[in-house]
């Protein structure tokens, strides 16, 4: 019995590649019963994302997983010679290299932008879908779940995630350090370039108050306050406009300083000196830099956004030393746990636990009788003996079947359940 | 035994102070936990010395170095308790606890021994004066706390490459927010001190203020510091790094004053 991880990323297979074989959540079902029924193959979950296609399966042996995805593929591309040509694409992964291949798949290790969120999501939707169609099992389901606890501890206990990487999600951090809640704030959106537009956007997902929009021409200016449900306003009316505005994005083309340092001031004295942030991305700049001396405005341009993504990705690359610890960690405590799955140990466990109650019982019940025989005792002892026998032979007959038979897992999981049998010691899991 | 208690306290509060500062570095939730807790014990033992030193003088305990500092600290200690049970702030764990330990810290090296009281001290107003003005003192002192979290998150931002400090300080507007409203309330008991300390004088020596006394003239300065900055934030509408810092002058006024015993304490 084996884990495996067969599949492409972005690393390994260009977009031609991974285009041909990712599946809607439509098609996902189908594909996932068609390896599911596969020879030798017990569990089976499908990942398809835009960066990455992938199979995890517990298997008989590497070869019928593999087998079982090569059948897929030539199915699914219609092609006969489609899957020789994709097997340079593929890795394959085995027991702890899959496990920990997913784990860092989950906690966006291994994403093309390291730690971005939604892989983990993404994942969860592949479980899910293979929940329903009832492919996956006692290991999987396991594996899955530990997999979601292990990218949370990566999100918790490290920086991976922590911070924005683009340009305008940075901007929108910055404006969080300043403002703390962006609820019932005010945002002015000064030309329209896309990266502004972009910024805009993701402030008023925050829940902010109100937008302002202005632009070279009222038309562009009303086409951009409708997308956000705001007020359009001219190039000329901003200065006027500008006291309410906590946040400034700027991205006009324009030759010359749209806002200077006079400006700003007035405004500041108008909202009693409440603090500004101003974003400028236009090139050449829209604001005046002398701006920035002045207390209580943050003034960001361009090169100071892409400084701050640039340093939040090193953040991000140094914190995967500290990922990797902690997956290499729930590797480890992932086998403990499949070791206690083997039927053999689970058989000794289950005979030591029933067989100490015995020892204990019999030594009570031949303290209380002080008056027996030698031979008597004897008699009682092996009577003993043998109701432990005869009660554990049949469990015992199941579990050497089931094991034959590939479906001991549920068996042993039920007993280590049922049973007060010992744990390996190191899982402090449960 | 009360000295016990003492040791016991500061040893907790370095402990906590110690997690603290640790929860900045690593920023695991559990630390800031850890720390929470030792504080609170802390607290409770902390509030045990103070009860007992009133057992054995009768008299509210604050007529010692040690009983002032233990106190102050204390109150301190229980405002920042009580913004933690309103809102989860770790980080602000990071420089309360200090302020506290230090606190808690320089009255024992200084002066361990317990004098016996002037009878001037001997005096209904005793309790009243203390009360207001070292609860004003706590709250201006967390004030001063998010004042200077706010001059380094306000740093950290103008300098177009926040860091990882940056991260962990909250934003600026909560900053704000806070100390303002720890000066709201500390501001207003800090002059009743004041009244309750004028009036008390002259009950006893005949004048209301005595300005030979050198704790009486950092008071008012103190007063005088915090007036003008509630006058500028409201009429004028200073704030950010201004406000921050006349915010610090405060506490470190309030400091000094706290270290220049008055002429009556032994």
């Amino acid at each position: 019995m084996k884990i495996l991880c067969i599949g492409l990323n972005h690393e390994t297979a260009p977009v031609a590649v991974r285009e041909r074989l990712s599946l809607s959540a439509a098609e996902l079902p189908a594909a996932l019963a068609r390896i599911k029924a596969a020879e030798g193959v017990e569990e089976a979950m499908m990942l398809s994302t835009c960066n990455r296609v992938e199979f995890y399966m517990v298997a008989a042996d590497v070869g019928s997983g593999k087998g079982a995805v090569e059948c897929y593929l030539s199915e699914a591309l219609a092609q006969d010679d489609a899957a020789s040509r994709l097997e340079r694409h593929f890795y394959c992964h085995v027991q702890e290299e899959a496990v920990a291949h997913l784990y860092r798949v989950v906690s966006g290790m291994d994403s093309m932008v390291i730690g971005e969120p939604q892989i983990t999501g993404q994942v969860k939707d592949a479980y899910r879908c293979a929940v329903e169609q009832e492919t996956v099992g006692t290991i999987l389901n396991r594996l899955l779940h530990r997999a979601f606890a292990t990218a949370k501890r990566v999100r918790t206990q490290t920086e991976l995630a922590g911070r924005a990487v683009s340009v305008s999600y940075v901007a929108v951090e910055l404006a969080k350090k300043i403002f703390g809640d962006l609820a019932g704030r005010t945002v002015m959106l000064i030309g329209a370039g896309e990266m502004a537009e972009l910024a805009a956007k993701h402030l008023s997902s925050h829940g902010i108050r109100q937008m302002i929009v202005a632009s070279r021409t009222m038309e562009s200016a009303r086409r951009l306050a409708e997308s956000f449900s705001g007020t359009a306003i001219s190039l000329e009316q901003i200065a006027e406009e500008l006291p309410p505005s906590d946040v400034l994005i700027c991205s006009a083309a324009a030759d010359r300083y749209l806002l200077g340092p006079d400006d700003i001031r007035a405004a500041l004295r108008a909202r009693k000196h409440r603090p500004i942030f101003i974003i400028d991305m236009g090139v050449p700049r829209n604001i005046d830099p002398r701006v920035d001396h002045l207390e209580n405005v943050y003034l960001y341009d361009m090169d100071d956004l892409q400084a701050v993504a640039r340093s939040n990705i090193e953040t991000r690359k140094k914190e995967l030393g500290k990922a990797e610890a902690i997956v290499a960690e729930e590797v480890k405590r992932f086998f403990l746990w499949l070791e206690g799955l083997q039927v053999v140990p689970t058989i000794v466990s289950l005979r030591h636990c029933v067989e100490e109650i015995r020892e204990q019982e019999l030594e009570k019940a031949l303290a209380a009788l002080p008056s027996l025989s030698e031979d008597q005792r004897e008699v009682i002892a092996s009577m003993s003996r043998a109701i432990v026998n005869k009660i554990l032979h049949h469990p015992t007959v199941e579990l050497k079947r089931a094991e034959q038979e590939g479906t001991a897992e549920i068996l042993v999981e039920a007993l280590r359940r049922l049973f007060p049998i010992a744990r390996s010691p190191k899982d402090p899991d449960r | 035994m009360t000295l016990a208690l003492y040791y016991l306290t500061a040893t907790l509060y370095l402990a906590s102070t110690i997690g603290y500062l640790a929860h900045l570095v690593w920023l695991r939730r559990i630390l800031g936990r850890y720390s929470l807790l030792v504080l609170g014990i802390g607290f409770a033992s902390q509030t045990a010395y103070l009860v007992a030193r009133y057992v054995e003088t009768g008299f509210t305990p604050v007529t010692t170095r040690l009983d002032a500092s233990g106190a102050f600290a204390w109150l301190i200690v229980a405002t920042y308790l009580a913004i933690q049970i309103r809102q989860a702030m770790p980080v602000l764990g990071a420089f309360v606890t200090p302020l506290a330990l230090i606190l808690t810290l320089t009255a024992a090296m200084w002066n361990k021994t317990f004098s016996p009281l002037d009878s001037i001290l001997r005096s209904p107003w005793l309790p009243i004066h203390a009360i207001l003005a070292f609860l004003g003192d706590a709250l201006l002192g967390v004030s001063a706390c998010f004042a200077l979290m706010y001059i380094l998150q306000e740093r950290q931002l103008k300098s177009k490459r926040p860091g990882a400090f940056s991260h962990r300080l909250p934003p600026l507007d909560v900053l704000d927010r806070y100390s303002y409203r720890c000066i709201t309330v500390g501001f207003p008991l800090l002059t009743l001190g004041i009244i309750s300390g004028a009036l008390w004088l002259k009950a006893v020596e005949g004048s209301y203020i005595k300005w030979q006394d050198g704790r009486q003239t950092t008071t008012v300065l103190a007063w005088f510091l915090y007036a003008a900055l509630l006058h500028g934030r409201l009429v004028t509408g200073w704030r950010g790094k201004r406000v921050a810092l006349l915010n610090l002058a405060g506490f470190v006024v309030i400091l000094v004053t706290f270290v220049t015993l008055s002429h009556f304490m032994k």
